[in-house]
């Protein structure tokens, strides 16, 4: 009985050093959500900007870009994927990672080969472990994305949109990603991200007709909107890199949390029994020794 | 005199700087350009420089903002660049 008591003991202490760890990952992240929600608070004025000034070149000209023009001939995609540095988030990377799945899935259906950008370390292991291929990844920051790695991706996305078919140049991109919807919720989406479909236009439609309203650009608008629309796909992946940390941070709290409330019930469950069975083993120890002094008293 | 402009100057990570100013100057691919309240809306790609911002109350901004553009729609003006920063 004592051997049974000791296993108790030993599994009320490494339930307890768990959760002093969770607790603690727990208590880390939620103090990181707020500095993430703020940062994303704070893109905010740059993406509203750029989505204005592209919604003026759009309503206000009529230049044809490739990047906003729909190719006659859709047969590769590409799909830019945003996982987590780290594990310990529940199903933040994998809930995204079966998102984009499920997207390669319906893009092969319609006959496109599928070829994938990966951010974040979760995702290259995942990758790497099935033995697939990918053209580019990028690790290191997605608890705190920088604009820096933003610019890169959208450079390199766009070049590739860029590139002829033969040179393996792709003819639409999609992003998926964790949009922080709540504290509790966030979850994963799809967005089309070239070529661009979603113009928030704050501009009303003008009509149709050949003469637009007086709006000036500097030198002219097929310049502008060159110039433009990359800085308004990088400010889209920015704008996705820093909802997924933010959902990173959200996800792995509430993890934590109910890792650290685990933790709890069963360092009680355990104690419940340890107590149990130190009762049990004294219990049998005076019917031992009571036992042993009836055996005496009956052998003189 | 017509109202004053609402100038924001913005950057990839933040709002830099945002107030009313009296005039807005800044240096586009095409050269300097001046903008008082009443400028015909306009959207121009900035040239490596500084936009220099004459503030309603007196203050004088310089922001650098290189790579970026600059916006103008019903006395709004918006400079936008991924790095923009205050000089003084």
């Amino acid at each position: 009985m004592g051997a049974q008591l000791r296993v108790y003991r030993s599994k009320i202490k490494s339930a307890q050093t768990t959760k002093k760890i969770t607790r603690a990952m727990e208590l880390i992240s939620a103090s990181r959500i707020q500095k993430a929600l703020s940062r994303v608070k704070a893109s905010e004025p740059y993406s509203r900007a750029i989505t204005r000034a592209v919604s003026a070149v759009a309503t206000y000209s009529n230049v044809d870009h490739p990047l906003t023009s729909e190719r006659e001939k859709l047969d590769s995609a590409a799909i830019v994927i945003f996982t987590s540095d780290r594990g310990l988030a529940g199903a933040f990377s994998s809930s995204v990672l079966k998102e984009a799945e499920r997207l390669a899935e319906l893009l092969r259906s319609e006959g496109k080969t599928v070829s994938y950008y990966l951010v974040g370390r979760k995702a290259v292991a995942y990758f790497n472990f099935r033995k697939r291929d990918s053209v580019k990844s990028w690790t290191g920051s997605t608890d705190q994305p920088v604009i820096e790695t933003a610019q890169e991706i959208a450079e390199s996305v766009v070049s590739s949109y860029n590139l002829d078919d033969q040179e393996g140049g792709v003819d639409e991109i999609h992003l998926v990603f964790n949009r922080f919807v709540s504290m509790v919720t966030q979850a994963p989406e799809v967005v089309r991200l070239l070529p661009l479909e979603i113009v928030e236009g704050e501009v009303p439609e003008t009509p149709s007709t050949d003469v637009y309203p007086l709006y000036e650009f500097e030198p002219d608008a097929a310049t502008v909107l060159d110039k433009l629309l990359p800085i308004y796909v990088e400010s889209r992946i920015y704008n996705a890199m820093l909802q997924s940390a933010a959902s990173e941070h959200a996800a792995r709290q509430k993890a934590m949390k109910s890792a650290s409330d685990n933790a709890d019930n069963l360092i009680r469950d355990y104690t419940r029994l340890a107590n149990n069975a130190r009762q049990s083993e004294i219990t049998q120890q005076i019917s031992e020794i009571v036992g042993g002094a009836d055996a005496l008293a009956t052998a003189k | 005199m017509a109202s004053p402009l609402n100038v924001s100057v913005v950057s990839a990570d933040q709002q830099i700087w945002s107030g009313e100013a009296s005039m807005v100057i800044a240096k586009t691919v095409e050269g300097e350009i001046g903008i008082l309240a009443g400028h015909e809306p306009l959207l121009a790609i900035l040239a490596a420089g500084e936009v220099r911002v004459n503030a309603t109350s007196g203050e004088r901004l310089v922001a650098r903002a290189d790579d970026g553009f600059l916006s103008v729609e019903n006395d709004t003006v918006t400079i936008v660049a991924r790095d923009a920063e205050l000089i003084k």
